[in-house]
């Protein structure tokens, strides 16, 4: 009897939802939403496509932007400053940075793709026609309630951020501390090459992992000291 | 809203992310595309917290402080992945990692021009260093 009862209240709650919600009939939000996520995709396929090494970074910036309008539609809106401020604001800026010091082209670089890139396009189709299938059979009768008070707001965020996740809040200062420190270890140049004496980077030769190539062209080591010296403090340190 | 819409768009930017890693060839366009993949996931878990929250009373918001946690790792992520390719650069000369080839298995007689390859590379940027 409350089986049966059961499945009436569930069969009108599925009739109920299957009367406010359509295919045929989107709302705003979910409009708004695929103009933003076809902008975000094309932007996404142009930045792993272009040739133009500075150009891809710029078209980053387009899908981080869309990212973080998807999450204002999606009522997570401190989501969204965040990722306008980390991603837009500093990631790309870092990317960028990079590309300069690494001396890319800026014009057409013929060769920014390797030659696997067909067997990638396999991969990557499979893999998208796998994933799709699957989501939109799992989730094909779910849907996102948007009404009421936000779910994602500043207030709402932080409250939950520091009632329930502090400790790993605490931990990922320690993690941004220890990636702060890492990151200058590794990119700063070692200084004063002539300070060191040649014994301990004579002695670090051997176990030194950061000149792997050292037993292919020893021409390469005599011709200049300088440059194979620092490589092997960093490996020493 | 539907739940596919973001779910679609998620596995679709993942895709995308998939194939910039395994497709190019330039260190700093692959760090691109795995930001692209953290973004997908980061969609992914924005939208599944908005749906529970109202659905299953799913008061923990832990969609949105993982998203956090997410958004902080990738920012350390992409600091030292730029530090190790600036200190590949500084000391190779090229930041293409089709030529970082040091650890792989020697095969047949076109190992030759790669070394030569590597040692042209090499000088060029201990020239410049």
């Amino acid at each position: 009897m409350t089986l049966a009862a059961a499945t009436a209240t569930a069969a009108h709650v599925t009739t109920a939802a299957s009367d406010t919600h359509g295919f045929l009939s989107p709302t705003g939000v979910e409009i708004a939403f695929l103009l933003v996520g076809l902008v975000t995709f094309g932007a996404a396929l142009v930045t792993v496509t272009t040739r133009q090494l500075v150009h891809a970074a710029l078209w980053l910036v387009v899908t981080l932007g869309g990212l973080a309008v998807e999450y204002l539609l999606l009522t997570a809106e401190f989501i969204a400053w965040v990722q306008v401020l980390i991603y837009v604001g500093s990631v790309v800026v870092l990317l960028l940075f990079g590309l300069m010091l690494t001396r890319a082209p800026i014009g057409r670089s013929p060769d920014a793709d390797s030659g696997n890139r067909w067997a990638a396009l396999a991969v990557a189709l499979s893999s998208a026609a796998a994933l799709v299938w699957v989501v939109v059979d799992a989730f094909r009768t779910t849907w996102i309630d948007l009404e009421g008070a936000a779910v994602g707001s500043t207030a709402v965020t932080g409250a939950s951020l520091f009632q329930n996740w502090v400790l790993p809040f605490e931990a990922l200062s320690v993690l941004l501390l220890a990636a702060l420190v890492g990151a200058i270890v590794l990119s700063r140049k070692t200084k004063a090459e002539s300070s060191s004496p040649p014994v301990n980077s004579r002695a670090a030769t051997g176990s030194s992992p950061s000149v792997p190539d050292s037993r292919n062209h020893p021409i390469g080591r005599n011709g200049s000291v300088r440059g194979t010296e620092s490589t092997e403090q960093d490996g020493a340190r | 809203m539907h739940l596919a819409y973001p779910a679609v768009l998620a596995a679709l930017l993942f895709s995308t992310g998939l194939y910039g890693v395994l497709a190019r060839r330039n260190a700093i366009l692959v760090l691109m595309s795995v930001e692209l993949m953290l973004n997908a996931v980061n969609l992914n878990l924005v939208a599944f917290d908005v749906w529970l929250s109202r659905t299953a009373r799913e008061t923990l918001h832990s969609g949105q402080a993982l998203t956090l946690f997410t958004i902080a790792i990738a920012a350390a992520e992409i600091g030292i992945g730029l530090a190790i390719v600036l200190a590949v650069h500084r000391n190779r000369g090229t930041a293409d990692i089709d030529k970082l080839r040091d650890t792989a298995e020697p095969h047949g007689p076109d190992e030759a021009t790669g070394t030569d390859d590597e040692k042209t590379e090499d000088e060029k940027a201990e020239a410049t260093a």
